[in-house]
């Protein structure tokens, strides 16, 4: 059961613990144990809400940059990622194989805030070598949603 | 001219789904559970291919009997899902969808006044098919308390000299229906006694919810009395596609590969270039698809407990076929009336046989949002018609 209840929080965490347990064939209070399990875990980690900041009037500007860092001693990325991670305005850090080390993703109100974060904040910091900044223009697809259009059922009504 | 049609052509009735589809589509704003195909669009990766063939310029006819690549992954796949082996070369057939192999599967072993076993309720094709290649249907009469299986007692019941040919069409449409492995082994005692040919519709075969599919050449001494039909339709949503398969006794493909070369020359250059992507790549898509079916099928089964509409528990394809008896309305009548005063379709049981009377067939390739609504619908149906009841 725990492979297919994390596939389907994983898309929808506002399920109805009801309607969960039915379409899972268990009972409901067996799926109320298996969340807090998987919570008490650490394995559901946070449950978050898809926006699509465009269709607002709120200004938000993303971006996602590339840094390339000395590793400490001792230590590998894990400090200088944790210097990173800890600023608010910085939404996701990982490690990455291949060109540079780590990928930073950033959400600030405006470029000049992206770019002094940048320049300011990351750039001075003694283990980074470089960085390289990319302003998200559009988001197509994020989380397996795709955010450009809407499903429209183009089937005829009935079928054999 | 003087007369201008075909006697026994017009004599064919016309589809039960036909009628209904003509009243729906004229319904600008209803919503639908009749629909027989999948909600998925096909997995990417398989469009790609069949987009990547035609930038290569792969716009041209195939053998007759198909991409001899993709006939190596069918043998392949059966091998794996069933562990039986076909000769690529000389037994198996590429058709255009399932109903293409049907058709031509009957024309090539009946001769006149041949009887062809059906049971029913089930696909609207084979009967006008038998038919049309000149044979007899004989209609076996499936019940709910047989959870719509086919019995031994029942086909052995139907059994005639003149009998050619039991279709077996399981996971069964409209029903829902399977046969299990001891199911299967009942009836192929039946089929080895008499001696016959059997027809297996297995095109819902990757879509069960109990155990694997069990086809029915697993059976002892059934490979070389089965004309087994699949495709990719069902399992890879590639209904639009139009691609199916037939594997058998090569002396039967080779006659229905004749028919299938004068009739069709072949099946859709495009559709099988997607199609040897699909078996190679396709297992991981059908099972998170079977997964989503499964999921509503629980969903739909709980609300007709919950609304105390009496429904077998079905374990394969992709519908649910509850009974309506208790409103003493034929499932015509109360389809039209569904329709027309909740604004949901579903299909009448009759489209699917005259046994099909009392039941209705509902259809959970929708998204589970798609069938709270109407199923939020039908029981305010059901509560309205048993409030008029007392």
């Amino acid at each position: 059961m725990r492979e297919e209840l994390l596939a389907i929080v994983e898309r929808n965490s506002r399920i109805d613990l009801k309607e969960l347990a039915v379409i899972l064939g268990v009972e409901e209070i067996d799926v109320v144990n298996e969340l807090a399990a998987l919570e008490a875990e650490g394995i559901i980690c946070g449950y978050h809400t898809m926006i699509d900041w465009e269709k607002t009037s709120i200004e938000k500007v993303s971006a996602l940059i590339e840094v390339r860092v000395t590793p400490q001693r001792g230590q590998g990325f894990d400090n200088i990622a944790e210097r990173i991670y800890k600023y608010p305005e910085v939404t996701s850090v990982y490690l990455i194989s291949g060109g540079y080390d780590l990928l930073v993703t950033l959400e600030g109100k405006s470029l000049k805030e992206i770019s002094g974060f940048v320049s300011d904040k990351l750039s001075t910091l003694d283990s980074v070598l470089s960085t390289a900044t990319h302003f998200i223009l559009k988001k197509y697809k994020d989380h397996g949603t795709i955010l450009a259009k809407q499903y429209e059922d183009t089937r005829e009504k009935v079928t054999p | 001219m003087k007369k201008m049609l075909s006697d026994s052509i017009v004599a064919l009735k016309p589809s039960g789904i036909r009628k209904f589809f003509d009243i729906v589509s004229e319904m600008e704003d209803a919503v639908s559970l009749g629909v027989g195909e999948p909600d998925f669009d096909t997995p990417w990766h398989i469009r790609d291919e069949g987009i990547y063939s035609l930038e290569k310029g792969r716009t041209f006819y195939t053998s007759n009997a198909g991409l001899i690549e993709l006939r190596d992954e069918i043998c392949r796949y059966l091998k794996r899902k069933h562990g039986v082996t076909y000769d690529s070369k000389s037994e198996v057939l590429i058709t255009v969808g399932g109903s293409e192999a049907i058709d031509i599967g009957l024309r090539a072993v009946i001769n006149p006044g041949d009887e062809v076993l059906i049971p029913q309720p089930s696909f609207v094709s084979y009967e006008p098919c038998a038919i049309m290649a000149g044979g007899v249907p004989v209609i076996i009469e499936l019940k709910e308390e047989d959870e719509f299986r086919l019995t031994a007692q029942e086909l052995e019941a139907a059994i005639t000299d003149r009998t050619k040919v039991l279709v077996l069409p399981f996971p069964n449409n409209p029903t829902g229906a399977i046969m299990e492995r001891k199911d299967l082994e009942a009836i192929a005692e039946v089929i080895r006694k008499h001696d016959i040919l059997v027809m297996s519709d297995e095109i819902y075969g990757e879509l069960t919810y109990k155990d694997k599919h069990v086809s029915i050449v697993e059976m002892e001494g059934m490979r070389e009395r089965t004309i087994l039909i699949n495709g990719f339709s069902k399992a890879y949503a590639m209904t639009g596609w139009r691609l199916g398969y037939v594997c058998g006794p090569k002396e039967i493909i080779a006659q229905m590969t004749k028919i299938h070369q004068f009739a069709i020359m072949c099946a859709p250059t495009t559709s099988q270039y997607a199609a040897v992507e699909a078996l190679k790549n396709g297992d991981d898509d059908v099972r998170e698809m079977c997964t989503a079916y499964n999921q509503r099928r629980r969903y739909l089964m709980n609300a007709f407990r919950e609304m105390k509409l009496e429904c077998f528990e079905p374990f394969g394809a992709f519908y649910v076929f509850p009974c309506i008896k208790e409103f003493g309305m034929t499932s015509e009548e109360f389809a039209n009336r569904f329709l027309e005063e909740e604004k949901v379709a579903v299909v009448p049981g009759t489209a699917f046989g005259d046994c099909g009377e009392g039941y209705l067939r509902i259809s959970y390739a929708y998204s589970l949002d798609n069938l709270k609504l109407a199923i939020g619908k039908l029981a305010h149906f059901v509560e309205k018609l048993r409030a008029e009841k007392r």
